[in-house]
């Protein structure tokens, strides 16, 4: 995906992009309002990461242009407030949805899927690999006539393991990126998700191998 | 605010009271005016007759033979009888010597031929008298001879028209005191009618609601009005002042934060070892825990000061339900939580959407935190008895033996819920929107495992 990130932080915006592009996704950085503003002029995007408070403006009044403009691209606000009557305004200015800094990025991509759901898809991204058809935001694999749902943990997995095809995960990278950071899960729980997910690609040349002592990868061999 | 509209430092009062004085003393002189004017044109018209009675006498005088004659006529005395029953006296005097009537019926001091009859008021045989006296020159053997003639009535007749008249001018004034009353009543309340409205309406406002005054005002008001809204726009830039102050305190605590934690989650990416993984992983959880605890802080402050002042509207509680739902679902989608939500639709109730917001809120919030995955929670909103039930199930981990009492205790949390991160404000914060609703907070256990919130307004 292909993400437009209106932050001054250059250190947030900076890891920030950093964090996106480790998922495979594009990420160009406007520090304030006007580069945001030339950036959508000469690119499109299919989400906006806007900060509320900028040097040359607040974030609310972009949202007001943009929406005012007719510009589709849906918005995401990263905001610093989280009170409970900024909550409410925030989606009424126009926003598709909000994360609260500091965000986890698990969440912050379960929200960009789900706004980008709501829209009707407008960027569908669909992996095809060893056979099947992969449509991350309708959480859906398509192998010949069968479709096939997926919850949102076999999601993640099958994204984290088609992003970097044949290279091997461990547990521990899985679990660190499939369970929230609190809870410490047994690494049982992974075999239970691969167990899944192996049998819901059945059928087609995709495989979920398991590298004894070292983890899992995907291969279509 | 009735009791304020006449109270004893009342403008309304004061102005009321000083009108009513004017009334009266008004209703008094008119009284005063219209019993002596009337008297006097009674007098008046009593005179004359008295005085057509005398000259009438006085016509009939003659002389002969060195004497004074006297030949009083009739009509003389039937007109003074024609306007009352009271007696009529009458004496004349020749040369000082009474020659008829009653010698000791009072003269005036002095009675002259070339002025006019002299009327006066006298007493006579215990009754008061009007009266009236002339002279006139008589020629007896070419000497005049001065002749004085008097006739009085006694006043009876007259007094009951005074007093009549006296009834009803003091009718008069006291049917003007009232009308006058009457107005200076109506005057009063428009003239400070403004002045209620402008304290009705700052009256009526809402605990949040800091616009300037705009009704129609009398311009004496205007000068009030103006430093109120004078007040009204510093204090609403104060408050601004404050939240722009609070959000930037925000942004800057958030901000970097939020770097720290996204470089924590790139580090922990690459970690090599578990040792470094574990340092990573509590970072994160340290940044996660001074987050929350910063919004609920914030929150549970924010809800203590606004229960003081409960901006009570009507709205939607289905919408703001399924708004609340909204924004937790992708949390709730990362666990692969079911969220069943059994809504009403178009509940139109009373209440602080703001802290009912949040209350909602934390119940939804808890129930995705404490689930287990892939199980389902289950939300229903409907009205029960009058009352509007809000009540989220989980089949999660349950309350673990802690009961309700000790849970809605600021910063207490639960004995099984070390691994999940927690400020233990949230039902604090749900149990006080409950309170200043006249609501009920409930949580129990469920049989089968998991927690029910219930909350009744
Ligand atoms: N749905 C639930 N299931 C199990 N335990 C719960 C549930 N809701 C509340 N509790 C218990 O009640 C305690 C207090 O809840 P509360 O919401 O006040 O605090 P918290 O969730 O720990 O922290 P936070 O203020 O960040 O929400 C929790 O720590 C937990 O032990
Ligand atoms: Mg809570």
């Amino acid at each position: 995906m292909r993400f437009l990130l209106v932050e001054d932080n250059t250190d947030l915006a900076n890891s920030v992009s950093a964090r996106l592009r480790l998922d495979g996704h594009a990420v160009d950085w406007a520090p304030d309002l006007r580069a945001a503003d030339a950036c959508l002029a000469g690119a499109s995007y299919d989400l906006i990461l806007l900060d509320i408070t900028l040097p040359d403006g607040d974030g609310r009044d972009f949202l007001a242009k943009h929406r005012a403009m007719n510009r589709d691209t849906p918005v995401i606000v990263m905001t610093a407030r989280n009170a409970v009557s900024d909550r409410v305004k925030l989606l009424d200015s126009g926003a598709d949805d909000y994360v609260t800094k500091p965000f986890d990025f698990s969440e912050l991509e379960a929200r960009c899927r789900a706004v980008l759901r709501r829209r009707g898809g407008s960027a569908r991204n669909v992996i095809n690999f060893g056979g099947m058809e992969f449509d991350a935001l309708a959480a859906r694999i398509t192998i010949g006539e069968k479709v096939r749902e997926l919850r949102n943990r076999e999601l993640r997995l099958l994204e984290i393991l088609l992003s970097n095809p044949r290279s091997i995960y461990s547990k521990a990278q899985l679990c660190d990126r499939l369970f929230s950071y609190t809870e410490e899960p047994s690494e049982n729980a992974i075999e239970v998700y691969v167990g899944r997910l192996r049998k819901k690609i059945e059928g087609c040349s995709a495989r979920i191998e398991t590298v004894r002592g070292v983890g899992y990868r995907i291969t279509d061999a | 605010m009735d009791r304020g509209r006449f109270s004893s430092n009342s403008l309304g009062r004061r102005l009321l009271l000083q009108l009513l004085l004017v009334a009266a003393v008004l209703s008094a002189l008119l009284y005063l005016a219209v019993r002596s004017v009337a008297n006097q044109a009674a007098i008046a018209a009593h005179d004359n007759i008295l005085g057509a009675s005398a000259t009438a006498i006085a016509e009939q005088l003659s002389a002969s033979e060195g004497e004074v004659l006297i030949d009083i006529p009739y009509s003389a005395f039937s007109m003074l009888g024609a306007i009352s029953e009271d007696r009529v006296f009458y004496r004349i005097d020749s040369d000082r010597t009474t020659i008829t009537g009653y010698e000791d019926l009072p003269l005036p001091r002095e009675v002259n031929a070339r002025t006019a009859p002299q009327y006066y008021s006298s007493r006579f045989r215990d009754s008061d008298i009007r009266a009236v006296a002339l002279e006139r020159l008589i020629t007896v053997d070419n000497l005049p001879v001065s002749v004085i003639i008097a006739v009085a009535q006694t006043r009876r007749g007259q007094d009951a028209i005074t007093a009549r008249v006296a009834n009803t001018a003091a009718a008069l004034g006291i049917g003007f005191f009232l009308v006058a009353g009457f107005m200076s009543w109506l005057a009063t309340r428009s003239t400070v009618r403004p002045l209620h409205d402008v304290a009705g309406a700052i009256g009526r406002r809402g605990a949040h609601d800091l616009r300037d005054l705009k009704s129609p005002i009398p311009s004496e008001l205007a000068p009030l009005v103006n430093s109120l809204n004078g007040f009204i726009a510093r204090l609403r830039d104060a408050l601004h002042r404050n939240e722009t102050f609070m959000a930037e305190a925000a942004h800057h605590v958030r901000t970097p934060l939020a770097t720290v934690r996204t470089q924590a989650e790139i580090a922990l990416r690459q970690a090599e070892t578990d040792e470094s993984r574990k340092t990573l992983r509590s970072v994160i959880r340290a940044v996660d825990e001074s987050s929350r605890s910063a919004t609920q802080l914030l929150d549970h402050a924010m809800i203590s000061y606004r229960s003081d002042q409960l901006a009570r509207e009507s709205f939607n509680y289905s919408e703001l339900t399924a708004d609340v739902i909204r924004g937790l679902i992708a949390t709730a989608e990362l666990k692969d939580l079911h969220i069943v939500s059994d809504i009403d639709t178009d509940l139109q109730y009373n209440g602080d959407k703001v802290l009912i917001e949040c209350a909602l809120h934390n119940m939804v919030d808890n129930a995705i935190k404490y689930s287990s995955d892939e199980s389902r929670v289950d939300i229903r909103l409907n009205p029960v008895g009058g009352k509007i039930q809000f009540q989220v199930c989980d089949k999660g981990r349950g309350l673990g033996g802690s009961v309700q009492r000790d849970l809605t205790v600021r910063f207490k949390r639960g004995l099984n819920v070390s691994d999940v991160v927690g400020s233990g404000l949230g039902l604090t914060t749900v149990e006080l929107v409950a309170q200043v609703h006249n609501g009920k907070f409930e949580l129990v256990s469920r049989s089968g495992g998991g927690t029910c919130a219930t909350l009744t307004l």
